[in-house]
């Protein structure tokens, strides 16, 4: 492991939704500079709590390394009850999760309105206002 | 250098099912709806041509061998699988009986699957042959030893007419065998394995199955990019899917397409071969995964393609 710098993911809160904004390409050299930023906001992923969008709108790449990150964020997500989506993918992310078979990992959507819409009524509200 | 693959299937060993022929028959037949196909010639070049790969022909099933000549006199073949029985055979053929002839082994590691052909290669049975079996862990000869012996075989390895040499090598030191550089490393793997990089008149192919790659330490990336460098093929170990890899199968020992794809990538490689297949998977899904990982190549290539194959039982490829 190395010290990779943390991620800057720009979170932004809709209700009871924290959206992350991922950018940039994600590889072996700063995949751990994911988990480091992820880390808290997984901490509040849970039941009854927030739940997160990963709005990859800005991703440009994503390798084994990062996705393997994404992997680790789910099961955490899932052990605590949480939910976790993934939104807004360019479409070589999107074929990178369809190859890897991470498109069986994460329910993906469209838009990040998309993917509040699916989690939360009252996200999705705050999302329009 | 010249690459022949005998067995390419992970695992264990498989074989097509009668209704998997079944398919592949009625999938062919209307394929072949309108076309004159009245002899044997025209028949190989629709199937060779038109039709896929996966219904054409089949991936196989035997477990890991794969032969590199070098174009010395001596035989070099990476892992004792059941690919192992043809290729006896085929030397059998080409020599005849008499013919003494010397084998370098260079085993990966001793699993089952990587040792399995040995009992029913028949060259071991051969006075006259020697059969020198390098690598890196300290239990090789004492698995072959087992593995010939009641009650799980019939014949025990003292009656084993070859001579049998162990050569133990020591990982990241190159070796002089069969004319060639070789140099082992160790891998990721339950019990350890190792991959071989063999070198031969500025040609390189690199031989790296039943490893995994956790790819989160650039320091262990670095190693693995620089013994991939510059290779003319790599062999690499594409059991699962990433995501398997990295959840349900993790610590299995084993890699996917998708850091397949990187690591050659990264490595300045021109060709790999996606290797040591699921056993579960059958021809067409094989077929997707190539064309899936031929898709990823193209959407992530940097300076210079990386040419991608999917080995399978038969396979040649010429460095």
């Amino acid at each position: 492991m190395t010290g990779a710098a943390e991620m800057a993911l720009q979170p932004r809160r809709f209700a009871n939704c924290v959206v992350l904004s991922p950018g940039g390409r994600v590889d072996h050299q700063n995949a751990e500079g994911l988990r480091a930023a992820l880390a808290p906001h997984l901490a509040h992923c849970a039941t009854g709590r927030d739940a997160v969008v990963l709005d990859c709108a800005q991703l440009e790449y994503i390798s084994s390394a990062g996705l393997r990150i994404l992997m680790l964020a789910a099961k955490q997500v899932k052990t605590q009850g949480g939910k976790m989506t993934v939104a807004a993918m360019q479409p070589v992310v999107a074929e990178i999760f369809e190859i890897s078979r991470f498109n069986l990992v994460f329910q993906t959507h469209d838009t990040v309105r998309q993917a509040l819409a699916s989690l939360s009524p009252e996200a999705l509200a705050a999302f329009g206002s | 250098m010249r690459v022949v693959f005998w067995g390419t299937r992970g695992s264990i060993p498989v074989a097509l099912s009668a209704e998997e022929v079944s398919y592949k028959i009625r999938t062919a037949l209307l394929a072949a709806r309108g076309w004159m196909l009245d002899d044997d010639e025209k028949i190989r070049a629709f199937v060779e041509s038109h039709l896929p790969f996966a219904v054409g022909q089949s991936y196989g099933g035997d477990t890991s061998c794969v032969q590199v000549d070098c174009g010395g006199p001596e035989y070099m073949v990476c892992d004792l699988g059941t690919g192992l029985r043809n290729f006896g055979t085929e030397v059998i053929a080409r020599h005849g009986p008499r013919v003494a002839n010397t084998f370098h082994v260079l085993l990966s590691h001793p699993h089952w699957d990587h040792i399995m052909g040995l009992p029913f290669f028949t060259p071991a049975y051969i006075p006259g042959n020697r059969i020198i079996v390098h690598g890196c862990h300290a239990d090789i000869e004492q698995a072959l030893r087992t593995q010939n012996a009641a009650p799980h075989f019939p014949v025990d390895f003292s009656q084993l007419r070859a001579s049998f040499e162990f050569d133990r090598l020591e990982p990241d030191r190159p070796v002089e065998i069969a004319g060639c550089r070789v140099t082992p490393k160790k891998q990721l793997h339950s019990g350890d394995s190792y991959g071989y990089r063999i070198e031969r008149g500025g040609k390189t192919v690199v031989y790296s199955t039943d490893s995994e790659h956790r790819m989160d330490d650039p320091a262990e990336v670095e190693e693995i990019v620089a013994f991939f460098r510059a290779a003319d093929l790599v062999i690499f170990d594409a059991m699962y899917s990433l995501a398997e890899s990295v959840s349900v199968k993790e610590d299995w020992g084993h890699s996917s397409n998708v850091v397949a794809v990187e690591l050659s990538q990264m490595a300045g490689a021109r060709h790999l071969c996606l290797f040591h297949h699921e056993p579960a998977y059958d021809d067409a899904l094989i077929a997707s995964v190539l064309a899936e990982t031929v898709r990823l190549e193209k959407i992530t290539r940097g300076e210079r393609p990386l040419r991608i194959s999917a080995a399978y039982d038969g396979l040649v490829i010429e460095v």
